[in-house]
Order: structure tokens, then sequence, then C-alpha cells
């Protein structure tokens, strides 16, 4: 049990060579270009490929080709450079291929800035691009966790045959921790991919990959299908860490970044004699609907903090359902919410005060 | 009894849903042949686009993915890049996919001199998308969205991808081509097959043009397009070798 001090970014991509990932297609950008730079260094040593495209929507495309050949493949990529991945990303849901990618989010919209942000929640969560579709989005908080989200993320994208997003942000990107990548539990299970387009070599007639069906019946029917794996991917693949959830009055609700902000500030505040818990979507989607819900018939108040103006909040309204009253406390444009400004808030809201 | 001709075992069964008097049938039945004739259909695998090809996916007997408007050299790149060296890789593009929207992805892998054949129909306008201008729509041709016909002070001038492509160093083996007569199908024909060959040689990128037609779009009879092809476009778009490294690569 060695642990190794590494970037965040560099943490993503060692996860995924240890996740038996040995390709990678990629594009610079800030803040996510350690990665870039890792996966060009690293996957030739361990015997895989690493291609710069020319492009962000190029090497999406070029995943999809990779995960149509059958193996395990990523990309990356930062808010604005995401964006460019969603006409992709839509394809290889539509196509039904696995694949992860990343989205280490920065400030928008734009250009915006290179600070971290979560105002791409909405993008993640909602499908992004054209479609009824969804794609698991998994949001580490710490580094530890991006090594075992990484592993979950192929592990879940092999099982339904479906892209997943790892969300992060500008500061986990960059920042530095020890990582004992021993802990981290291996996925075992195989993934036959007798779909794959590989060349049929007489093993049974010639495959076809698609997400064209011209004929309006057809294609329902492949929604309804699509449709049906989410509604699987609903029932087994919620992540949420809460703390206090046996005593506490009420919940403030973060991920990600702001998620480990927020439980110093959680921390603090319960010093002070404050009886307020903490729930950290890790899933957000699925989005656990139902512990929020649960929470909610108990708790006398959910504040909801993100780095954006405020997006995850409409997911906690959702499952919430007026059962309790929720407010928001939001920093954007790449600010990074301090511990005490967020104390501040708890403090207000448990003294009675509406914040909004 | 002689047999003088037979299906070649490179197409499915499946009846194509061509318009009457395209040239797309005779570019996929040389494709096909060719394919059987290097005996390589199991192990190749094509990336259908989108526009009128996007269903050569049912009509080739080979692995075939589909990829997005315009993607499709990236797609075929991801393969390329994941499969052994002896898998064949083909795009089956058209112009308005690999000359508008998809010009970033073509000129990059031909930089690249993936080791893949880009099969690139070239009738001058989008077909399936309703007969709309293409990057390589000539001067003065009509279409829906040049219904003046296109007038190069404000379209620009058509793009000659051949030529285009030639000037990268990547570029392997580029030829232009036409079907319009029994004589130059021949001559495609051996252009893919010496395509196909490079690629099997693991020589680089290769791309075949291949002048065709669309006489539903073109609004004339399957006759006159074929004459189209000779007496407007082959004087634009010249038939030729524009690149020809597989002696140094070799």
């Amino acid at each position: 049990m060695v642990k190794v001090l590494m970037k965040g970014n560099e943490v993503i991509g060692e996860a995924a060579i240890q996740a038996d990932c040995y390709y990678f297609f990629g594009y610079p950008i800030t803040p996510q270009s350690e990665l870039v730079a890792y996966m060009a260094k690293r996957l030739p040593e361990v015997g895989g490929v690493f291609l710069q495209a020319e492009s962000e929507i190029s090497a999406i495309n070029m995943v999809y080709g990779a995960a149509s050949a059958g193996v395990r493949v990523m990309t990356s990529s930062s808010s604005p450079g995401f964006s460019l991945k969603q006409e992709g990303i839509s394809y290889l849901a539509g196509a039904e291929l696995p694949a992860v990618i990343v989205n280490v989010g920065r400030g928008g919209p734009g250009l915006g800035n290179i600070q971290p942000a979560q105002s791409d929640y909405f993008q993640v969560t909602k499908g992004g691009g054209h479609g009824d579709y969804y794609t698991p989005v998994l949001a580490p908080s710490s580094l530890q966790e991006i090594a075992e989200l990484t592993q979950e993320g192929f592990r879940i994208a092999d099982q339904y045959r479906t892209p997943v997003i790892i969300l992060g942000d500008g500061m986990l990107g960059q920042m530095m921790e020890p990582v004992d990548f021993d802990a981290v539990e291996k996925v075992d299970q195989v993934f036959a991919k007798e779909w794959a387009t590989t060349g049929t070599k007489g093993d049974g007639g010639p495959k076809t990959i698609t997400s064209l069906d011209l004929n309006d019946v057809l294609l329902e029917e492949r929604n309804h299908r699509l449709q049906a794996k989410y509604q699987e991917i609903r029932d087994k693949e919620v992540k949420v860490i809460c703390h206090y959830e046996e005593e506490a009055d009420w919940f403030v609700v973060a991920y990600g970044t702001v998620g480990r902000i927020v439980q110093s500030a959680v921390e603090k505040a319960r010093e002070e004699g404050v009886n307020v818990g903490l729930i950290r979507p890790v899933s957000l989607w699925p989005f656990p609907h139902e512990t929020i819900s649960g929470f909610s018939e108990t708790s006398s108040h959910i504040l909801v903090v993100e780095m954006s103006a405020g997006q995850m909040v409409e997911d906690v309204r959702l499952a919430v359902e007026g059962k309790a009253p929720v407010s928001f406390y939001g920093r954007n444009g790449g600010v990074i919410p301090s511990v005490g400004e967020i104390l501040e808030q708890i403090m207000k809201i448990d003294a009675g005060v509406t914040v909004r | 009894m002689k047999t003088v001709f037979e299906k070649t075992s490179g197409l499915t069964e499946k009846e194509t849903h061509y318009c009457p008097g395209c040239t797309h049938g005779i570019i996929h039945r040389i494709t096909a042949e060719v394919l059987e004739e290097l005996n390589v259909l199991e192990q190749t695998i094509g990336v259908a686009s989108v526009g009128c090809s996007v269903l050569s996916y049912d009509y080739f007997n080979c692995d075939m993915t589909q990829a997005a408007h315009g993607r499709a050299p990236a797609v075929a790149t991801g393969i390329r890049r994941v499969l052994p060296e002896d898998r064949i890789i083909f795009t089956y593009q058209g112009d308005g996919d690999l000359a508008s929207i998809g010009m970033g992805e073509i000129v990059h892998s031909a930089a690249r001199s993936e080791n893949i054949t880009v099969i690139f129909v070239n009738n001058a306008i989008y077909g399936m998308t309703g007969g709309q201008m293409a990057p390589t729509t000539l001067t003065g041709q009509k279409t829906v969205t040049s219904p003046e016909g296109r007038n190069t002070a404000m379209q620009g001038l058509p793009i000659r991808v051949a030529e285009m492509l030639s000037t990268l160093d990547g570029a392997t083996y580029i030829e232009r081509v036409s079907v319009h007569d029994v004589a130059h199908i021949m001559k495609t024909k051996k252009a893919l097959k010496r395509a196909f060959e490079t690629q099997k040689a693991g020589l680089g990128f290769t791309m075949i043009e291949i002048l065709s037609t669309c006489p539903t779009n073109w609004g004339i009879d399957p006759e006159e397009s074929l004459s189209f092809i000779k007496e407007e476009m082959i004087p634009y778009y010249p038939l030729g070798v524009f690149q020809d490294r597989r002696k140094e690569k070799g």
C-alpha cells in the first residue's frame, strides 16, 4: 500500500490505464492538458496508443471508431471543448458504444476562463447533444475518488454499452494529493463485445454499428431500448455519500470540489452547535432523487451550494417536491466559494434568515 | 457452360435505395469486387458517412460502422489505431460530407498518412438532403440553394479536393477517376485496387475521388447525367493521378 503524490489530471490518466484503457484520443485545453500529456508519455510505455487529434470533434469520433472496434477508450476535455464533443457523444449513445469522457470543467459561457466551475451540470446530466439520451455522470471530490470512479466509469460503460462522463473541474484537475491505487477495487467482470466491428474473420456474418433508423417505428423501438437501459441504470447505479444523515435537522447538498469545501463548512457549523448534515451526490446522473426525497421528509431545510448560477438545485427541487424549503448559494465565473462564506450561509439559514 | 458474369460476394443480397441512373451502385459493385479479389472481405471494416451512401452498410458484405456527418476519417482513424495491421479500413464519403463539414477530418487524416482508403464520391451536389449546393458544385451550376447558378463572387469557387490533398506529404496515393462509361469504370476499379493494395502494404493514406452522377437533383435524365460528367465536370475536375508516393514509401 503505497501512496503516490500526483496531480489530479494525471490521476485520471493513471486510473484509466489501471482500468485497462490503453487507447486515448485527445486535444489539449486548459485546465486538463496534463492528462493529455500524461497519456502521451504513459500509453506507449504500456503498449497502448495515444493520438492527439486535430480537434475535439475529431477526438470524440476517433473514440467512436475505437469503441466500435471493441476496446476501452477515453478522451477528455474542458468545458468549451466538451461542447464540441457533444455531437459525438450523442452518436455514441445512439450507437450504444462504451467510452469514458472526462470533462474538467472551467468557467463559462463561451471561452470563459480557466478557473474551476460546475456550470456544465445541465450539459452533462441532461443529454447535452441532440436526441433522447442520458449519459451516466460520475463526480469525484478527491483524487482518491477519481481513481475509484474512473474504474467504475469503465465498468458502467461496458456493462450498459454507453458513454460515461467523469465530471471534475479545474481545481480537481490541478491539485495534488496522495493517491493509493492499490486500494482501488479493479473491475474484474469480463464484458464480451461480440457486437464490435473488428473484421468478421469468418466469425458469423458482417456486423453493423449505426444510430440510424429511417423507419420511425424502428427508431422508436431503439429509443425504447435506450430508455429501458437508462431506467436500469437509474435503478442500479445511483451513488451518493451522506454525512450525519441519522441525526441532522437539515442538509446541505453539494457535489465534487464544492462537496469537500461544504464538508469542512458543515464540520465547523457542527462545532458551533448547528445540527446540519451533508448530502453529496457522486453520480449526478442517475441523480440520487430517492435519497434527497427521503431526507426532505424530515429535514427543516435544504441548502444547495454549487460553482454555478444554480443548476443541480433544479434536480434537488424536483426531488424535494416542496416537502422542505430549498435555498441556493452559488459562485460562478470560476470563483471557488470559501469555507467561511458557506459557513456564513449555513449559520444564517440555521438562524432562520431566508437566504433566497 | 462458361460463367461470364457473377455477382460479387462483396455485396449483400439487399436491393439498394439509390435513384435510377445514380452511379453509387456501380461504385459499390467495383469496390466490392476489389475487396473480393484481394480476398480481404473478412478483415475489412467500412465506414459509412452521412448522405445517400449512409445505408451502404446494408450493401457491403463486410463489417461496417456508421459515422457522423464528415467524421468518417476520424472514425476510421480510431479503428485503424486499435485493430491489428492486417485489417483493411475504408471510408465511403460524398462531397458534402468530405469537402464541407468534414474538411478538417480528411485533411488531417491525409496529413497523418492514416493507413486507410477514402472513396470520395463527387457528384457536385448534396444528394440525400435534396440538391443543395456543395463545395464541389460547378460555377454556374443550378442547385436549390444556388437557384441562379453558383455565383463565385458570392459563393466562392468549387474545391478540387484531390489536388488539394495531394499537396500534403502524408498523401500516398491520390487519383481522380470517373464512372461515366465502361472504359472509365474499368479504370476506376483499377484505381480502387491500387488504393487497397497500397493500404494492404501499409504505405499510408489513399484517396480515390470518383466523379459520379445525381440525375434526380441535377434534374436531367441518366444518359444526360453521364454526358454532364464528361462535358462539364471533367474539364474542371481533370482525371488522373495527383499523388503517388508508393515507390518512395514502399
